[in-house]
């Protein structure tokens, strides 16, 4: 995920001078995704797409209507993202600021972060900012010319640039005040949304102003304020959104209702890439009470109600008959496809690897070897899991546009591809994103794993305005899935127990290979390979290869993405090497690490956090329990995880985890701490229950009942401490969670001398 | 037509019979703090109390509701341990994405108005509701905090 920001440059000479200028533009991000990327959809011609067509093909999208009277002369090619005051914020006369984010809120608390980096600037307190995600539009491409909400990049991509932009609104702000007070500028600060003028006693509101100050053209070389004076910045601030999170007044997709509007349910193919060609109770289920009309989608039937029970009472019952799925390939998912089966198909490759990361001669360290292990690691397709169900709302309005409500990540994509699907050109669908009932990654644009598609079908189809919305069985059906991921290592120890060399083979597909392969041509896709490649420690013999193995089923990016398996994979095989070699595995990372101050004082503190490194077993109110140890570096921040475990009747049990976490700087304390608590659940989760099955090309978990997930039962006591090392600033939605698996199953080794190589652990029955 | 009571409130509805009360709240009262996630008792984001029981509405059809007094989430705040409980949730900060706190405030509520000094034992026993971010040691202890 972390080439994003690293995109090759895409010249723009109207821009190319500007300090912030982002090094591609709205253009090159355009073509990001191929017809290919979304397949299925574009395959079976869904709503006259053309094959071959680019998806995203409009160029830039229309202007959001509060920001178009800022661009009455900028043509929007020329938009430098992040510098258009207007396209941002909305100062009231009752001095209220809106602010429109370029991020959607899922619950990793980016508003409130948005709010508190701003308000530092406009000084204006964040409590008093309303947050909302921003309609479409070239202002908010803030992520290296892209906008998307993912990849833990939303605070560190945008914080130069969103500390500018409310330095450079106070700056409109003062000059307005001036102007109207007939006094000089340096003679004016600003007191929490007012300017000041301290010789006379007056003030003036920022609502006051903001009619002139918005209309002044912003300067592009205001001052930052001197982070030693951060008021709101680096604040354990509360989140802006938790008294209504509290109360039912948090407003979702799935909450969303039109007048005149029909309930949609749908049925979607039962193996996927497959069409209905038969219903045969159709009529019976038209007549059902309330139904207003059944119809045939793209791999799905649907049923339009006046309410949505209704709409699934009456889909459920319709009797389909399906095409057969093809033999094989990626077309659709054939009628013997197992998940057992793309495992030994990915053990069993032959096909040379390309090198994703070498360092020395790994083979002739490896021959000439006192001893080598080899290790096999494995993990499986994970669903997200996401609380909300999906949904979509679509209506075409009287003026010809489109109005649609749908759960995303990357907004202009999705109005982009919705403009396509409804034949009208992008500015004439008016796209809204609404806060997530949970994310992780879910709600990318997927082909047929959104909802957003169907809902414009079938407001098209009914001439009324339409919400679809997917049971849980449904979504258990198309979410589309963390991939089932495979490594072979191999690792050379010396005479003296420290690894001289190690091998990795990951065969497998990544989600950025799939999704962004328009953009990313790279053979070895970083998506797959995170983890494996790029850890700290000095091994001088490194010989990480990747052979690409697509998968025919619909793969996604998943809270941590590669790491989430990689690392699990990595540092399980790193503990195996520190026995083999007869090593206690926190020296031997200590020891591994002798040149990385960073690691080590990671280590150092997770150690201290946790009462001092211990492996164990020891006893512990009658139990015996065992700890063990990982590292990561997930996205530009830096991880150490310890975990203590017992096991009682042939289950892991985790009584506590300590993660010692780096992300190079921080805006809010309270949010990261969340953040991570938050994915070390989730990556305890994946470690202990998780795992979606395919057989006889169907998915054999269907609700929460046969997906069990983490529950409070299962839930350990969590300590997190931040280190502030000063690092550039790296991820915090996602980084917490790698160490949790690796940290787990190593202390199940210690405590059981029994090494688990294949997650979840809930398939192993685990003796003491 | 079918009568029922909502948040002390009486209201006819015309709906089948079989509808559960979930989708009765969501799409005809368009009361839409209570939440669907799986729909077979699973995830608890549907919970509303039902003559001051934590229930999970998407299992209750609606004619089986006959004249009890249902509470949900949308009038939380009318209710003195329902605020403390409130209260409790943005002091811990409780909420990340927010979907499943609907029913763990009403899950909380109920336990604390049946026992308002709960043990950790209680807390584990009555707090069953699912929670995708991994809000659980943060609900645990807004609920030690909203017993006082
Ligand atoms: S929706 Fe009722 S328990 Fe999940
Ligand atoms: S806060 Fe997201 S599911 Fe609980």
């Amino acid at each position: 995920m972390d080439r994003l920001l690293t995109l090759p440059p895409v010249p723009s000479p109207a821009d190319g001078t500007h300090p912030l200028q982002p090094r591609i533009d709205a253009r090159a991000a355009a073509a990001l995704m191929t017809a290919d990327g979304v397949s299925n959809l574009s395959r079976r011609g869904f709503l006259g797409f053309g094959a071959g067509a680019l998806v995203l093909g409009a160029l830039l999208p229309a202007m959001p209507a509060r920001a178009q009277a800022a661009s009455a002369t900028a043509s929007a090619a020329a938009v430098k993202p992040g510098s258009r005051v207007p396209a941002f914020l909305v100062i009231g006369r009752d001095n209220g600021v809106t602010l429109l984010s370029p991020f959607v809120e899922g619950g990793q608390g980016i508003s409130t972060g948005m709010a508190q980096i701003v308000g530092e600037e406009l000084d204006v307190d964040p409590r008093r900012f309303t947050v909302e995600c921003a309609p479409p539009g070239p202002d908010y491409a803030v992520i290296n010319g892209l906008r998307m909400t993912g990849g833990s990049f939303s605070t560190r991509s945008s914080y130069p640039l969103m500390r500018r932009l409310g330095a450079t609104a106070r700056d409109m702000m003062i000059r307005a005040a001036a102007a109207t007070m007939a006094v000089e500028p340096q003679s004016l600060s600003t007191e929490d949304g007012f300017v000041v003028h301290a010789a006379s006693g007056r003030r003036l509101s920022y609502g006051e102003l903001a009619p002139a100050a918005l209309a002044l053209p912003p300067r592009d070389d205001v001052a930052l304020r001197d982070p030693a004076v951060f008021r709101y910045i680096r604040q354990p601030m509360a989140r802006l959104d938790v008294r209504a999170k509290s109360t039912g007044k948090a407003v979702y997709a799935i909450d969303q209702k039109l007048d005149g509007m029909l309930y949609a349910a749908v049925q979607h193919a039962p193996n996927q890439g497959t069409e209905p060609t038969a219903i045969a109770n159709k009529a019976e289920a038209a007549a059902m009470p309330g139904v207003h009309s059944v119809h045939t989608l793209p791999g799905a039937v649907a049923v339009a109600a006046d309410s949505w029970w209704r709409a699934r009472k009456a889909v459920e019952a319709l009797s389909v008959s399906w095409s057969a799925p093809a033999a094989t390939g990626l077309d659709t998912v054939a009628a013997d496809y197992a998940s057992d089966g793309l495992l030994a198909a990915l053990k069993a490759s032959t096909e040379a690897g390309i090198p994703a990361e070498t360092a020395g001669d790994a083979a002739t360290a490896v021959a000439g070897a006192a001893k080598v292990i080899e290790a096999e690691y494995q993990a499986p397709y994970l669903a997200h899991g996401q609380l909300e169900p999906p949904s979509s709302m679509a209506r075409f309005n009287p003026d010809g546009t489109l109005e649609l409500w749908a759960p995303n990540q990357m907004p202009e994509l999705f109005q982009s591809v919705a403009a396509q699907a409804a034949g009208l050109s992008p500015d004439k669908v008016i796209l809204h994103s609404p806060m997530l009932g949970g994310f992780f990654g879910r709600h990318f644009l997927y082909g047929s794993s959104n909802p957003f598609l169907q809902a414009i079908q079938l407001a098209k189809a009914t001439g009324r305005p339409v919400k679809v919305l997917w049971s849980r069985e449904e979504e258990f059906r198309m979410d589309a899935l963390r991939p089932l991921s495979y490594t072979r290592f191999r690792a050379a120890i010396g005479a003296d127990g420290r690894p001289t060399a190690i091998q990795a083979r990951t065969v497998g597909e990544g989600p950025l290979g799939r999704w962004f392969g328009a953009v990313f041509k790279d053979p070895v896709d970083s998506s797959a390979v995170e983890g494996i490649t790029e850890k700290p420690y000095a091994i001088p013999n490194r010989a990480m290869e990747y052979v690409k193995v697509p998968h025919p089923v619909t793969i996604a990016f998943w809270r941590s993405v590669g790491h989430s398996m990689n690392d699990f994979f990595y540092e399980g095989f790193l503990d195996e090497i520190a026995d083999a070699g007869g090593q206690d595995p926190y020296a031997l990372r200590m020891e591994l690490l002798k040149d990385k101050p960073r690691h080590r004082k990671l280590l150092e503190t997770v150690a201290t956090m946790s009462g001092g490194w211990k492996r164990g077993p020891y006893e512990v109110d009658g139990t015996r329990r065992a700890r063990g140890i990982s590292m990561a570096s997930p996205f530009g921040s830096e991880t150490a995880t310890i975990a203590e475990v017992s096991v009682r009747n042939g289950e892991t049990q985790v009584h506590t985890v300590w993660v010692a976490f780096d992300p190079g700087s921080i805006v809010n304390p309270a949010i990261v701490r969340s953040q991570v608590e938050s994915a070390v659940a989730l990556g305890l989760s994946a470690t202990l229950f998780e795992e979606l099955v395919y057989k006889d090309g169907v998915r054999q978990s269907h609700n929460f009942d046969d997906y069990p997930i983490l529950s409070r039962s299962s839930m350990p006591t969590v300590h997190v401490e931040i280190v502030e090392s000063g690092a550039p600033m790296g991820g915090v939605g996602e980084p917490g969670l790698p160490g949790v698996p690796p940290a787990v199953v190593n202390a199940v080794a210690a405590l059981t001398g029994r090494r688990i190589r294949s997650l979840p652990l809930a398939k192993t029955r685990i003796e003491v | 037509m079918t009568t029922i009571h909502v948040n002390g409130r009486a209201y006819q509805v015309a709906v089948d019979a079989d509808t559960p009360l979930l989708w009765v709240l969501r799409d005809t009262l368009g009361l839409t703090g209570t939440k669907y996630g799986c729909g077979i008792a699973q995830c608890g984001a549907c919970t509303v109390m039902i003559d001051g029981t934590a229930t999970r509405s998407c299992q209750v059809p609606v004619e089986s509701v006959g004249s009890a007094d249902i509470r949900t989430i949308d009038a939380i705040e009318e209710d003195p341990v329902g605020r403390r409980v409130v209260d409790a949730w943005v002091a811990a900060q409780v909420p990340q994405c927010g979907y499943c706190q609907s029913g763990q405030v009403m899950a909380a509520t109920a336990l604390l108005k049946q026992t308002p000094k709960p043990t950790d034992t209680d807390i584990a026993d009555a707090m069953t509701n699912l929670c995708r971010c991994g809000t659980y040691n943060r609900i645990a202890a807004a609920i030690r905090q909203a017993a006082g």
